[in-house]
């Protein structure tokens, strides 16, 4: 299964990153990240045979339930949580600490496939519409308060599911539209941005055949137009205004890395220098030295995916890569195969989550995203993490077992 | 409708996908920038610096060793001092200090050690070593800082200091680096690539923070360094020492030959300094005042002066004339036709040992007539021409003119004239032997430093024969792995029964000639020459060429005193005095040996606003202190040549020879 092979992997990489030649750790040990992602996974698959033998019906039915218990978790964190860099997200439990941020994404994903599910909901109405979007809305606003800006954009990932179950295609569009502008502002003078904004606009006026030249579809240009000018001229109030000064770095460093290698952009040339320096075959397993020497910060977690680069090459990184545009296309399909629409939903947005999480988390190694702190799933150091992803993944299998046939009692 | 857009989901997974597969094959496979940027970034070479070579005397005492210093390095963020004051008072820092030396520290990094304090002594170190273990965050590296015993021979040895900006610039292989340390002058300097010994270099992976975090590979492209070879010398340190003791307050050179082995039994250069004083931290300040001092202390003077040999060139004329056969030993010449007036008193009488033995200027103005005409040539231009151009080819056989090839650098060809540079001068047929007389007794375009003629001396000690002299005898042990041409013997094509004749009137001239009997030393047979340098500036230097004993000769030596004024007799006595030394390891003559050591021979300095500046000689132990400086040297009469006053009073001060 895939799944296990991400797991192990994941965790020889922690091994790796943390590996330093001065103190030969072992494997095992139980002080160093790799020893505890061991006892992570361990508790892991104590949760998936938890998973496998609950029935099916418990996540249907208590799909609320488990949605409001995060929510009282996010509350609760903002209240007792501890605060590891900056944001109070965390509760910990003697050595370990949990994130609840992460399990909020479970809880979420049930809570709208329970509410899509319903007989009536139609995601063509805006009804319909406004209610996911709060169901949405309500933790990600509590992760913002909790100041983990970068887990609560993984909810902009629930999209996809939405998007498959009959959101009209113009929202995506809109979202893409608005990230397009949102990079051109960053890199185009806002002049020649505005003038070709009005140039388009013109040409598909006149572009449009004269009988189609309603009031209203003059009007949707219009308005087009003119709501692009207002996101060009806002993004640049956003950046400078709204975002935190380390935000703003980021995405400004994305934009130029070379601007500030050793200041602001460190993160990310030291990431790509990592990869770079992997070349085809990588300098083999704890032959890393970027990453091992620290010069990768985050390298266990956020940034794991440098070691693969780095010790394994280009080899060992596109293995991984497909490995997991194969579980992305796999979890696709078997959503298609299910009966309820609860499963097709619920598995829909388990591949969103785990594709936002591979797209952002990989993208910013490769200097292709901002640098956004989310893991790699199941790669990364952390159990809560490698908790939240296993239950996502294992309630899909366990839905889709039903199909099947197996595990059913 | 609705069902196909699983299709566009995953096709927006795959295309993201494919996205980031190209975008890493950029980043692994093409572009390879970045592998290069990954082994600079986190690699380090760590330079290992090896001992540097010793060196030792000819009886294997030290001259120069490492001494192991220690500094103190702090990581500002590792530093816990329970109680400031304590620690203050354990490294004896005010805690002014204290603060500002953290605060350059901190300033430096946080993680990264910083220098805190430097060359701390064997002696402080073990003192707060014990303390230091209660104050985290320190820690120390050991170093080495040369260290002169003998706190003699500055000038031969030379100096360390860190390599200059011009000399990094012009290396032509690249081996220094900034802050590297280099000999800068004498052995250190000529030895430089011995005494180094072989850099190692260590690769080690560093972290971010630049912290070493262990070797590289597990050390497989580590060299280890090597430690430089130690030199044996020739030297006599004590020998040397005396005479550095004899030579204070006076200006010149004191150069010692075994003449057996060519090997430098002492080079004393006055005034000399202490060399400690250039290897210590204070090296700047040290060095600036001695640049500063102006009897020049920084010059090496057996090898870096030139002088005109004044009369010690008559042994070479006479040498030269008898292998002619211009003369015979037994030729007598009066002082008739010769412009140069003697005080010898013994015109017609002198045969030429007793020319040697008195000095007897007329006679070897004979001699070198003699010489330049004897040739078939007629016309006497061109006869002096070709006289002159045998003489030379003779004369530089004795190294006279050229570099002898010693193992110091900056050594002084000096100047030895033959037929070409008066040609020049004159005119081709312009000149002839009444235009160029003055070389017969040493003046005129001759220039010779004291090195070269204490070979002079040493070649008249073999009886003709020399080895290049040198000061280190063997490399890494003694007597192994010299350069071969200081074992190389250089015949001076002069017939060993004509150095008889000369020893003969040397011997004479200490006995009872020319010296006087300063030079006088019971139970050992002094053969040795006096001269005269004339100096226009001011009062004439006084030079000594002797070898002891007669038969199966020791030590050949030369003494040049500065304007210790006319005649050999100061730089006689302290040649006695180093031969004594030398051959019976002690000196009877205590009368003598005081009255040289008190003897001030340094020349006033006129024009300085400021106070005459200090001089760096080691004060002797046996000494009194005295003013280190006469101002005028007339107001005062000149201590060892007082009783000869009387006898050398009715002799016209013009003339040169003596």
């Amino acid at each position: 299964m895939l799944y296990i092979a991400c797991v192990l992997m994941g965790w020889l990489n922690v091994y790796a990153a943390v590996y330093s030649p001065e103190t030969q750790t072992n494997l095992f040990d139980m002080s160093t990240e790799a020893g505890k992602q061991l006892m992570w996974i361990g508790t892991t698959v104590l949760l998936i045979i938890a998973i496998l033998v609950i029935n099916y019906r418990f996540w249907d039915t208590f799909a609320f339930v488990i949605y409001g218990i995060t929510i009282l978790l996010l509350l609760l964190v903002l209240v007792a949580g501890s605060n590891v860099n900056g944001s109070r997200s965390w509760f910990k439990l003697g050595a370990f600490s949990i994130q609840p941020a992460e399990f909020s994404k479970l809880g979420t994903a049930l809570a709208l496939a329970r509410y899509i599910d319903y007989p009536n909901v139609n995601l063509t109405k805006l009804k319909d519409q406004l209610s996911c979007a709060g169901i949405i809305a309500l933790p990600a606003l509590l992760i913002i308060a909790s100041n983990e800006t970068g887990s609560m954009l993984v909810f902009a990932s629930f999209i996809i599911m939405l998007y498959r179950e009959g959101l009209p295609g113009f929202y995506p569009l809109i979202a893409i539209v608005i990230v397009a502008l949102f990079i051109l502002t960053l890199i185009v003078p806002k002049l020649i941005l505005f003038g070709s904004i009005l140039a388009l606009g013109l040409l598909v006026f006149f572009l449009t055949p004269r009988y189609q030249r309603s009031v209203q579809n003059v009007m949707v240009i219009g308005i087009t137009a003119v709501s692009m000018i207002a996101i060009v001229a806002g993004v640049d109030f956003f950046v400078n205004s709204v975002l935190q000064k380390h935000q703003q770095n980021r995405i400004k460093v994305l934009v130029n890395p070379a601007a500030d290698p050793l200041g602001v952009g460190w993160n990310v040339t030291q990431a790509k220098i990592a990869i770079g320096s992997g070349r085809l075959q990588g300098k083999g397993f704890l032959e890393g030295t970027q990453t091992k020497l620290d010069f990768v910060p985050a390298q266990s977690t956020d940034f794991i995916f440098c070691t693969i680069g780095e010790e394994h090459g280009f080899i060992g990184s596109a293995v991984v890569l497909s490995m997991f545009v194969f579980l992305l296309c796999r979890i696709v399909i078997l959503a298609e195969k299910q009966r309820t629409r609860f499963a097709r939903v619920y598995g829909y947005s388990v591949a969103g989550i785990l594709f936002f999480h591979l797209m952002i988390n990989i993208g910013m190694t490769i200097g292709l995203m901002p640098v956004i702190g989310i893991p790699l799933p199941f790669f990364s150091y952390g159990g809560s993490s490698l908790w939240s992803f296993s239950i996502l993944l294992f309630i899909f299998l366990k839905l889709d077992s039903r199909r099947v046939g197996m595990f059913t009692r | 409708m609705i069902e196909n857009r699983k299709f566009i989901v995953i096709g927006v997974f795959c295309l993201v996908g494919l996205v980031y597969l190209s975008r890493l094959f950029y980043l692994q496979i093409l572009d390879d920038s970045y592998s290069l940027e990954s082994s600079s970034n986190s690699i380090k070479r760590v330079i290992e610096i090896p001992y540097r070579g010793q060196i030792y005397d000819r009886n294997g005492k030290f001259m120069v060793y490492n001494t192991p210093v220690y500094d103190l390095y702090v990581t500002p963020q590792k530093v816990q001092i329970p109680d400031t004051a304590a620690f203050c008072h354990l490294l004896s820092l005010e805690r002014t200090e204290f603060d500002s030396i953290m605060a350059v520290a901190k300033a430096h990094s946080y993680r990264k050690p910083s220098l805190f304090l430097r060359q701390l002594s064997k002696e402080d170190f073990a003192r707060i070593q014990d303390a230091l273990v209660d104050y985290r965050g320190f820690e120390h590296v050991t170093s080495s800082m040369r260290t002169y015993p003998a706190h003699t021979m500055a000038n031969a040895l030379g100096y360390v200091s860190e390599v200059s900006r011009k000399q990094l610039d012009e290396q032509e292989t690249p081996y220094y680096r900034q802050g590297d340390y280099i000999g800068r002058s004498g052995l250190e300097e000529q030895y430089e690539s011995i005494l180094r010994g072989q850099r190692g270099i260590k690769f080690v992976m560093q972290n971010v923070h630049g912290v070493v975090k262990g070797s590289w590979k597990n050390g497989a492209f580590d060299s280890l360094a090597i430690a430089g070879k130690n030199l044996h010398t020739g030297i006599d340190v004590e020998i040397q020492q005396y005479a550095d003791t004899l030579m204070q307050n006076k200006v010149g050179s004191v150069v010692a030959i075994e003449p057996s082995t060519g090997q430098v039994l002492c080079m004393v250069s006055a005034p000399t300094y202490d060399p400690n004083a250039l290897s210590s931290r204070f090296f700047s300040k040290s060095y600036s005042k001695l640049a500063k001092n102006p009897y020049k202390p920084l010059i090496n003077r057996p090898v870096m002066a030139s002088y005109r040999p004044g009369s010690t060139f008559k042994l070479i004329q006479a040498l030269v004339a008898l292998q002619d056969g211009a003369v015979s030993p037994g030729s007598i010449f009066s002082h008739a036709g010769s412009p140069m007036k003697c005080h010898c008193n013994r015109s017609g009488r002198l045969n030429l040992s007793g020319a040697v033995q008195y000095s007897c200027n007329p006679y070897f103005y004979h001699v070198f007539r003699r010489l330049l005409y004897n040739n078939a040539e007629r016309n006497t231009f061109k006869a002096s021409a070709m006289g002159l151009h045998h003489w030379h080819d003779m004369v530089s056989k004795f190294g006279i003119g050229s570099r002898l090839g010693i193992d110091l650098p900056s050594e002084l060809k000096g100047s030895l004239p033959d037929a070409d540079l008066y040609d020049k001068l004159y005119g081709e047929k312009h000149w002839k032997f009444s235009t160029v007389y003055s070389l017969s007794i040493g003046e005129g375009e001759l220039l010779i430093s004291p090195l070269k003629m204490a070979n002079v001396a040493a070649i008249i000690a073999n009886r003709g024969w020399f080895y290049t002299p040198h000061i280190v005898s063997g490399i890494g042990e003694p007597g192994k792995g010299i350069d071969s041409k200081y074992l190389e013997k250089h015949e001076v094509g002069i017939d060993p029964q004509h150095f008889e004749v000369v020893a003969e009137g040397m011997q004479g001239a200490v006995e009872h000639g020319t010296t006087t009997m300063a030079a006088v030393i019971p139970g050992i047979t002094i053969c040795g020459k006096t001269g005269t340098s004339q100096n226009k500036k001011g009062k004439d230097h006084s030079i000594f060429v002797a070898f002891a004993p007669r038969e199966n000769p020791k030590i050949a030596i030369a003494v040049f005193v500065e304007n210790a004024g006319w005649g050999g007799i100061a730089a006689a006595s302290v040649a006695s005095l180093v031969i004594e030394k030398y051959i019976k390891r002690r000196v009877d003559n205590h009368a003598l040996d005081k009255k040289v050591k008190e003897s001030n021979y340094l020349p006033a300095i006129t024009p300085p606003k400021k106070p005459a500046p200090k001089k760096f000689v080691e004060p002797p132990k046996d000494s009194t202190a005295k003013p280190l400086i006469v101002k005028t040297v007339p107001a005062r009469p000149v201590a060892p040549a007082q009783p000869e006053t009387q006898s050398l009073a009715s002799r016209p001060v013009t003339t040169n020879g003596n």
